[in-house]
């Protein structure tokens, strides 16, 4: 579309393709790193400095990590408030934007209203810990999904998306002797097939990475998800926590380098493997188009 | 037709005859809507549990709250959570390090989306550019704990592959995780990785609007690739620049309890302590829930007058605002 012939704008583009893949590679390198000295042994990570593949491949931390119960276990429980937490998300949120987006039910403003202010102002930390223990969710699994049920950002972009689907098959529906229910399960949540599947994602990766909600309402060890027992695996025994031990000279690190990159590498690869399909949506532009109304 | 819908209501409900107001029209929508009611049920009563609940909970910040008293028995005591907080040493020091933090924010990552994005567009090359924005766009979808972590395996005393860098070239290592002065840089490092990307989106879009009509327009008039940044580009996506600088405002003492936390020890707490780890230790882990809630609140308190604040600086300046 717009050429540049001069020598300075040559200069620039060519800049400017180096910066910007520099910068890409910067952002993907770490993760490849970690991949590779996953599978690296040891002495290899200690005496190479960097490196892509590994000289001798070892399963040797992966097999460490699936013989260590509380990880499996872990591995175990966010699968479970994956699944069954984006499920919640999903029922929520579409049985409540279903009506919003309906422009003549009544006190429809009110409620609008009340989600909006949510978004701007909240009770904070210790007030919702409150209403959680009083639920008696604390300490289960349920707390790590209820709490955050509805995200109303993502709300009132179903809501808004509901409003645009065309009205005549609506009508067309309820001629047919559908009521609410079927106009929103026959008609509704098929035509919006991409926006769930987008919205699920979202969800599904917030469930996967969630380490506060484990932090703040779940006491129990047997209970944590995998993001607390990475943060073990990682940050404790890297003993910076515990401060003591580092000030003492005869401390050694103990060799485990390759288990805490194989940990982080399970804690990851789930979000990029389903990357591919999160990407497939907002670059078409299902959530820009929403996201800018 | 509202009213034409009463009267035959009112018609074959005599008992309706008599008060045909207001109540018989709500009465009238909730029968008419009563799916879309029960719909809506469950979602009202999650907000009204989780986030409104909350809201009036935010009430001990003027108790002395017991929790073996509960909320009604506790004593009333005003101001003085307030009070203590404001005359305690903590209060200079989490409003130190917490506005450091923020500011850095606001000047170091906040602008680099904006650059970023200006330079993918100024790439010709399709197949580089959609390469490039799926790799950046990666970081957004990591977690927090992951990035910690990653991080403390990369710049760790022992081994870490940035430390063995730095030993060689000066000869001994430097302790990045545990002291305070690289505390602040190691979260802007993270930050600006795990945000620039993703933060590209809503700039790229903006760009995708301007006109290509000016640009020719541009040329035709002799105007330079600067000068067409400039008049052309820049005027374009500014109301989108505002809109993210008042969202930005509004979340401006917010510098995410679960980065600090994860990236805070017990020998960089002197700078790692901001309001909302203050929180979640004196509350959570010490257990003075009202003391702990009075803290929020103030902080909750002046982010809202920062959004209401940059909105209108915002209106007056001629830009749109968010309300």
């Amino acid at each position: 579309m717009r050429k540049w012939n001069s020598t300075g704008g040559k200069i620039f583009d060519c800049l400017n393709y180096v910066i910007l893949i520099l910068f890409a590679v910067c952002t993907v390198l770490p993760f490849i790193y970690i991949i590779a000295g996953s599978f690296a042994t040891d002495a290899e990570l200690r005496s190479r400095a960097f490196f892509i593949i590994p000289k001798t491949i070892s399963m040797d931390a992966y097999e460490y990590i699936f013989s260590n119960g509380s990880l499996v276990r872990s591995l175990g429980v966010s699968v479970y408030v994956t699944i069954i937490g984006t499920l919640v998300n999903m029922f929520f949120t579409m049985t409540m934007a279903y009506p919003l987006s309906r422009r003549d039910l009544r006190g429809r403003n009110k409620i609008l209203g009340l989600v909006i202010f949510s978004m701007l102002f909240g009770g904070g930390m210790i007030p919702t810990y409150m209403v959680v223990k009083g639920l008696g969710l604390l300490d289960t699994y349920w707390a790590l999904m209820i709490p955050g049920a509805i995200s109303a950002f993502n709300l009132i972009i179903v809501k808004n998306f509901f409003q645009e689907l065309p009205k005549e098959l609506e009508d067309a529906a309820r001629i047919d002797g559908c009521n609410e229910l079927g106009v929103l399960w026959r008609i509704y949540l098929p035509l919006s097939k991409p926006i769930l599947a987008t919205f699920s994602l979202f969800y599904a990766v917030g469930h996967w990475n969630d380490f506060t909600a484990a932090l703040l309402y779940i006491n129990s060890p047997e209970k944590w998800p995998l993001q607390v027992i990475l943060r073990q695996v990682v940050a404790l025994s890297q003993n910076v926590v515990a401060a003591g031990d580092r000030l003492d000279p005869n401390f050694v690190e103990p060799p485990a380098q390759t288990v805490k990159m194989a940990t982080i590498a399970v804690g990851t690869v789930p979000i990029l493997l389903v990357y591919p399909f999160l990407q497939k949506y907002f670059t078409k532009g299902v959530l820009l188009g929403s996201v800018k109304s | 037709m509202k009213d034409a819908s009463s009267s035959l209501e009112a018609m074959s409900e005599p008992a309706l005859i008599v008060k045909p107001n207001k109540r018989s029209a709500l009465f009238q929508s909730l029968k008419r809507d009563k799916w879309l009611y029960l719909l809506v049920a469950p979602g009202l009563l999650y907000f009204l549990l989780f986030k409104y609940l909350p809201m009036w909970g935010v009430l001990i910040a003027f108790q002395d709250y017991q929790p073996f008293l509960g909320f009604w028995h506790s004593e009333w005591v005003g101001l003085d959570n307030f009070k203590f907080f404001f005359q305690s040493p903590d209060f200079l020091r989490l409003f130190k390090n917490t506005l450091i933090l923020s500011f850095l924010n606001l000047v170091l990552v906040f602008p680099l989306p904006i650059i970023v994005a200006l330079m993918l567009n100024e790439l010709k090359n399709a197949l580089v550019k959609r390469g490039i924005q799926t790799l950046i766009y990666v970081p957004h979808f990591i977690s927090m704990v992951v990035v910690t972590s990653m991080t403390y395996v990369f710049f760790t005393t022992s081994g870490g592959y940035i430390n063995e860098i730095v030993k060689n070239v000066t000869g001994h290592t430097i302790p990045f995780l545990t002291d305070p002065q690289w505390f602040r840089p190691l979260i802007i490092i993270q930050t600006v990785w795990q945000t620039t990307g993703w933060s590209t989106i809503i700039i790229l879009a903006a760009l995708t609007g301007v006109n290509a009509e000016l640009y020719e327009a541009a040329m035709m008039d002799g105007a330079g690739r600067w000068r067409q940044l400039w008049h052309i580009t820049l005027p374009a996506i500014r109301s989108t620049i505002v809109i993210l600088l008042i969202l930005k405002l509004g979340h401006f003492l917010d510098n995410g309890f679960e980065h600090i936390y994860l990236m805070s020890n017990s020998l960089n707490r002197s700078v790692a302590d901001v309001f909302d780890t203050y929180v979640y230790y004196i509350g959570l882990t010490s257990g003075q829930f009202s003391f702990a809630t009075a803290v929020g609140l103030f902080k909750s308190i002046i982010s809202i007058i920062l959004v209401l604040g940059a909105n209108k600086l915002a209106k007056k300046f001629g830009e749109e605002g968010l309300y």
